[in-house]
């Protein structure tokens, strides 16, 4: 019998059976669900951490010099912020020198930033991110200008107040009207828009869009940070070789400035991306690690009921095999039709779990800030499961069919 | 071919089953010539071994000893996947019960033995639509055998037993099941069927069932009893 007319006919034996069939799938149906849910939220985040995170917010080969590191990854405890507060910030002279004493080719970059209210014709704009940069902030956060420009070294050496807005912030403030050449203002004092940065969309929820850079020594610098200090350095190199580099260099030479002993702990943070990715690796390895047993378990229990489903299919069927052998039916055309059930069985539950982890991996994207992105590969997996549990499972039942004999099978009673 | 060639040949045909302790003997020996175009009713009281010489003749068993030809083949030592490929190739049967799978249309039915013969779809629905034409059935082709009557279901099962173009029909209590007007209208197939050329042997414990039959075989405690020929074949 040929491959199609067996799924034909297993099809039309399932839709016969459609109870039947629905509670036989649900442990593969669960297990696929899951697979697919779990796989896709785990990708997504994988895809922020390490395109937008560590990509955008800390960029490629980059180190940020700060007081204290700006993302936390492990406990802070009350003692250690207190320390961390006491610390000395990181000024102006640590910073030229630390971009002076790196031997390595880098670009680098100051930042301050503080939240506060933007203002266009009386149109407000609060809790904005205002940073004060210097000209390669652009280059090395990889965020594009999608209209008029970024500003130059000379403007930003001379404090020129000129601003580069998010996305979200000129949509909010200009509601689709030409921003470039306005004028905003930030704690009463006016700034020209001369650039828009790309849409870079979401991050756990929060907007990425919703931010203004101005000149690191424009008049907005004095209520972001005291005189003479800047919230990070940031420097970038072309390989993670240089980088490293790049980073003893800086340590050495903050190290010196503070008159740090060598049994003293920094008094300053160089962070990467590499500390965030590390921790994400560590919670994606555990993941990973614990996935594959919990599919397993709900899979192993969906073979086990579809097993006796087909169990209890052959005894009710008994007649039907022993009158499809009379009429000429191997034991192969019978083990064959029964496998090719079960598989079918299976696999249409796997399909609707595909279905199911799919809705649910949208709707976490839709209703929680956790990004979820499908992987293919997970749905291949999740189809293959199923198909490979269906033969399994059917492997026993079909085999007793097989061995049916047909005088007794056709006699038999139901 | 000449009308007197043999489609069954069987010498000393036995059958024991194991009962528990006890061995039975359901068959003791049978010889048995059927040539071509014969129809044959085998009788017998129960237990004298006619649904076992039944199961035999059909390939669903193979004996204990002796030895059947089919078609002039050796058959009684063959395995299971070549007995079933026999029976698919060679014997159509026609049960008392029908044995119509019930979740299938009449069409379905009839086409099983061509899916095992491996025909393709498009075959298969035309023979399987020719042969419920020969049994007068049809405009019934898309029902149900619960949508049928008994007369209707046991011509249904007929056309399935003739869509392979077998060398034997082989009907055990065919109108077993069925009032005596629509055992008329079977037998008159049946008969049909006969004219037509084809070889039919028939197990019936009905004497005027029997008697639609040339010839007539008797069975007794697994042994032929008496064997007569009613009419010129």
């Amino acid at each position: 019998m040929q491959m199609f007319e067996a799924v034909r006919l297993a099809l039309q034996t399932i839709w016969a059976n459609k109870m039947k069939t629905a509670f036989s799938v649900i442990g593969v149906f669960i297990g696929v669900t899951f697979l697919i849910a779990v796989v896709s939220v785990v990708e997504g985040m994988n895809n922020y951490m390490t395109d937008r995170f560590a990509g955008t917010l800390l960029g490629v080969n980059t180190f940020h010099l700060r007081r204290f590191p700006n993302f936390q990854t492990g406990e802070v405890t009350e003692e250690m912020w207190r320390s961390w507060v006491r610390r000395p910030r990181i000024s102006y002279e640590d910073a030229t020198a630390v971009s002076e004493a790196i031997t390595v080719p880098h670009v680098s970059a100051w930042e301050s930033a503080n939240r506060t209210t933007l203002e266009y014709r009386g149109k407000l704009a609060r809790d904005i991110e205002v940073i004060a940069a210097t000209e390669r902030w652009f280059e090395i956060r990889n965020l594009p200008i999608a209209a008029g420009r970024a500003f130059s070294g000379q403007e930003v050496r001379a404090g020129t107040p000129v601003v580069v807005l998010g996305w979200e912030l000129t949509e909010r403030l200009f509601e689709g009207r030409d921003a470039l050449g306005k004028e905003v203002k930030i704690q009463g004092i006016p700034y020209r828009v001369i650039g828009m940065v790309e849409k870079q969309g979401n991050l756990f929820g929060i907007s990425l869009d919703k931010f203004a850079v101005t000149t690191a020594y424009a008049p907005a610098k004095r209520f972001v940070n005291p005189p003479g200090v800047v919230d990070a350095l940031m420097v970038q190199t072309n390989s993670l070789g240089e980088l490293q580099i790049a980073i003893a260099e800086a340590e050495a030479v903050m190290r010196t400035r503070r008159h740090l002993r060598p049994s003293e702990d920094n008094t300053f943070a160089i962070e990467t991306a590499d500390a965030v990715l590390d921790f994400w690796a560590k919670i994606n390895r555990i993941l990973m690690i614990a996935l594959p047993g919990l599919v397993a378990i709900s899979l192993v229990v969906g073979a086990i009921v579809i097993m006796n489903i087909m169990l209890m299919s052959v005894a009710e069927r008994t007649r039907e095999i022993g009158i499809r052998k009379s009429l000429g039916a191997r034991r192969r055309d019978i083990l064959s039709q029964f496998l090719v059930e079960s598989a079918t069985i299976a696999t249409v539950g796997a399909a609707v779990g595909v279905g199911t982890g799919l809705a649910g991996a949208a709707l976490v994207n839709a209703a929680t800030p956790l990004p979820a992105a499908v992987a293919p590969w997970s749905i291949l997996v999740g189809v293959a499961l199923g198909a490979g549990v269906g033969i399994v499972a059917g492997i026993y039942p079909a085999s007793r069919a097989a061995r049916l004999d047909p005088i007794s099978a056709i006699r038999h009673e139901t | 071919m000449t009308s007197t060639e043999l489609i069954i040949r069987v010498r000393g045909l036995t059958r024991d089953y194991e009962m528990g302790a006890e061995r039975v003997q359901a068959l003791r020996g049978v010889d048995l010539d059927i040539p071509r175009n014969e129809y044959v009713a085998v009788m017998g009281p129960s237990g004298s071994g006619k649904s076992t010489l039944m199961n035999l003749i059909g390939c669903l068993d193979t004996p204990t000893a002796g030895q059947y030809w089919l078609n002039a083949t050796e058959v009684s030592r063959m395995t299971d996947d070549d007995l079933a490929r026999v029976r698919n190739r060679e014997i159509g049967f026609v049960f008392q019960t029908f044995n119509l799978l019930p979740r299938a249309t009449a069409l379905h039915n009839v086409e099983l033995p061509l899916i095992y013969a491996g025909v393709s779809a498009r075959v298969r629905r035309a023979r399987a639509a020719h042969a419920l034409d020969r049994v007068g059935l049809a405009d019934r082709a898309h029902h149900r055998p619960n949508e049928l009557s008994g007369g209707q279901r046991q011509r249904v099962a007929i056309a399935r037993a003739l869509v392979n173009d077998p060398s034997i029909l082989l009907a055990d209590e065919p109108t077993g099941n069925l009032d005596s007007a629509t055992s008329a209208e079977i037998m008159a197939v049946f008969n049909d069927l006969h004219r037509q050329g084809q070889t039919i042997i028939m197990v019936t414990h009905e004497q005027d069932i029997a008697a639609h039959a040339h010839r007539v075989v008797t069975l007794h405690d697994g042994r032929v009893d008496s064997d007569t020929i009613r009419h010129a074949a």
